[in-house]
């Protein structure tokens, strides 16, 4: 009836000479869970890069809500409500981990809620909780990755790409950050998330879009694609 | 001395065949937070030590401490029976220890083999440099299957192929002992497996390994004992087996959720 919250039609992306993406297109519901799985270097961070806007997309287009986005700078996407959740942390080194968190409230319509949300994300990850004085650049590599997811959850998002949400974590953190996900999906977010298997994603996962060279080369809802002898084989190695 | 000579000072490396790599005692104090908390393991020559834990355990902190990055607050730290504890990270690397980071580091202006070249020549007297040089990268190369890449742009490597080349770099200063931070974390499964090979033959070449890893069916795969830290002190030491079913590490570590994972990953994996 309503748009979908996103669809990419006919994206191409990429660097310099490079084209990463070809000619991609992906459609995610409102409320609904997607997860690209794929071998490393085939497009699936800079599909994410290309939706937020951190590149620029070379043809093609994104809409979010109905609206094309393409070409727009991060910034104004982010100001629609998207959230982008990067590899790498992109903490402010010298500022605390609650100052941190107070960052990802800053767009002035979930300012207020700040202190709210805070309370929020310290529950939901106590080993946040437990650093919130100390400077982000005292913190491990594991500790750093979820201050910047708790700082993605720190204001309402229509839709929230996530990169790896388990890299570099301990087996515990992980089932925290699914647990933090499937709370999302559960007050109906909408997500796409990048992941390397599907170890973590049954329970959160609506459809899996499988990319390899730059294209979605299968798509289909979560049960069927996990058992699947030829993905599971051709794709993620005898498990 | 016709023959370069290309084996790593490795098994030869501790005299009388004790421990390449010695750990005692280690403390490393930041303020009032105690980040690595007397800390003591040993590895020998074709061992693989791996260490897991919680984040912020203090893991990489104790790398750190190792390495040379940063300096124990009290402790040992002894290579081949040598105390290096104050030595600067460059002594360090010269007496057979080397490391790789949890992100991909390589020098990203130069290609491929510039890298292997600039890491096999590191601490060469000058008369050797060239051709054993050319050699040892070229074996270096091959040994982490980058053969066919050396003219490539190291800055437009994906993560596996970066993480290998940073892999061979380590290797190529004749490290006798390697410390590895998160080899396996955002690979693909296929990639492990390689990467699972590629340890192996390290481990297999006389290397003393000490591998900080969260991928569990990795790390039960690659090393012959385990340590998890907590709280910066050590809080399990063991087989692979026995600490995935050690109550401690299961509530602190693993999940009440790896239980069932922890059964079959131990069933596909590290059966053995």
């Amino acid at each position: 009836m309503s748009a979908p919250m996103l669809e990419v039609e006919g994206l191409r992306a990429g660097y310099l000479d490079t084209t990463v993406i070809r000619d991609l297109s992906l459609t995610v519901a409102a409320g609904e869970v997607a997860v690209l799985i794929g071998p490393n270097g085939h497009g699936k961070t800079t599909l994410l890069r290309a939706i937020s806007g951190l590149i620029t997309p070379d043809a093609g287009q994104v809409r979010l809500d109905g609206e094309d986005v393409a070409g727009r700078p991060a910034e104004r996407i982010s100001a629609l409500g998207l959230v982008h959740v990067p590899q790498g942390d992109g903490l402010f080194a010298e500022m605390t981990v609650e100052e941190n968190l107070m960052m990802g409230a800053f767009p002035a319509a979930s300012w207020r809620a700040r202190r709210r949300e805070l309370g929020r994300v310290y529950e939901q990850f106590p080993i946040v909780a437990d650093r919130a004085a100390q400077r982000a650049r005292t913190l491990s590599g594991g500790e750093r990755r979820l201050v910047a997811l708790g700082r993605a959850l720190m204001r309402p998002s229509r839709i929230m790409l996530i990169d790896e949400p388990s890299l570099g974590l301990a087996p515990v953190a992980i089932d925290a950050v699914y647990e933090a996900i499937a709370a999302l999906k559960h007050g109906g977010a909408t997500i796409v998330l990048v992941e390397e298997t599907f170890t973590h994603i049954e329970g959160v996962a609506d459809a899996v879009h499988v990319l390899e060279s730059g294209q979605i080369v299968a798509s289909g809802p979560f049960a069927e694609l996990s058992v699947d002898p030829a993905i599971v084989e051709t794709y993620l190695g005898s498990l | 001395m016709t023959q370069p000579d290309l084996t790593p000072p490795g098994p030869g490396a501790a005299a009388g065949g004790g421990p390449v790599l010695q750990v005692r005692a280690v403390r490393k104090d930041y303020g009032g937070l105690r980040a690595v908390a007397d800390v003591s393991f040993e590895v020998g020559a074709g061992e693989v030590l791996g260490i897991a834990g919680p984040n912020g355990a203090g893991k990489t902190t104790l790398f750190d401490v190792i390495s040379g990055h940063t300096h124990a607050t009290a402790g040992e730290v002894l290579l081949a029976g040598r105390p290096v504890t104050t030595a600067p990270v460059h002594a360090r690397t010269r007496l057979g220890l080397a490391r790789t980071f949890q992100q991909p580091t390589v020098a990203r202006s130069l290609t491929v083999g510039e890298n292997m070249l600039l890491a096999a020549a590191f601490g060469r007297p000058r008369a050797e440099r060239r051709r054993a040089t050319r050699e040892i990268a070229a074996e270096y190369l091959e040994l982490v299957g980058l053969a066919g890449q050396a003219g490539e742009r190291s800055d437009l490597l994906g993560v596996y192929d970066r993480k290998s080349l940073m892999l061979g770099t380590a290797l190529a200063t004749r490290a006798s002992a390697i410390l590895l931070d998160e080899p396996f974390g955002g690979l693909s499964p296929s990639e492990i497996d390689q990467t699972i090979e590629l340890i192996g033959k390290v481990r297999d070449r006389g290397l003393a390994v000490v591998c900080i890893e969260h991928v569990m069916r990795a790390l039960t795969a690659v090393a012959d004992r385990v340590m998890v830290m907590h709280h910066g002190a050590t809080l399990f030491q063991g087989t692979p087996a026995q600490m995935l079913a050690d109550q401690q590490v299961i509530e602190v570590y693993l999940g009440a959720r790896h239980r069932k994972d922890g059964g079959a990953g131990g069933a596909g994996g590290a059966g053995a």
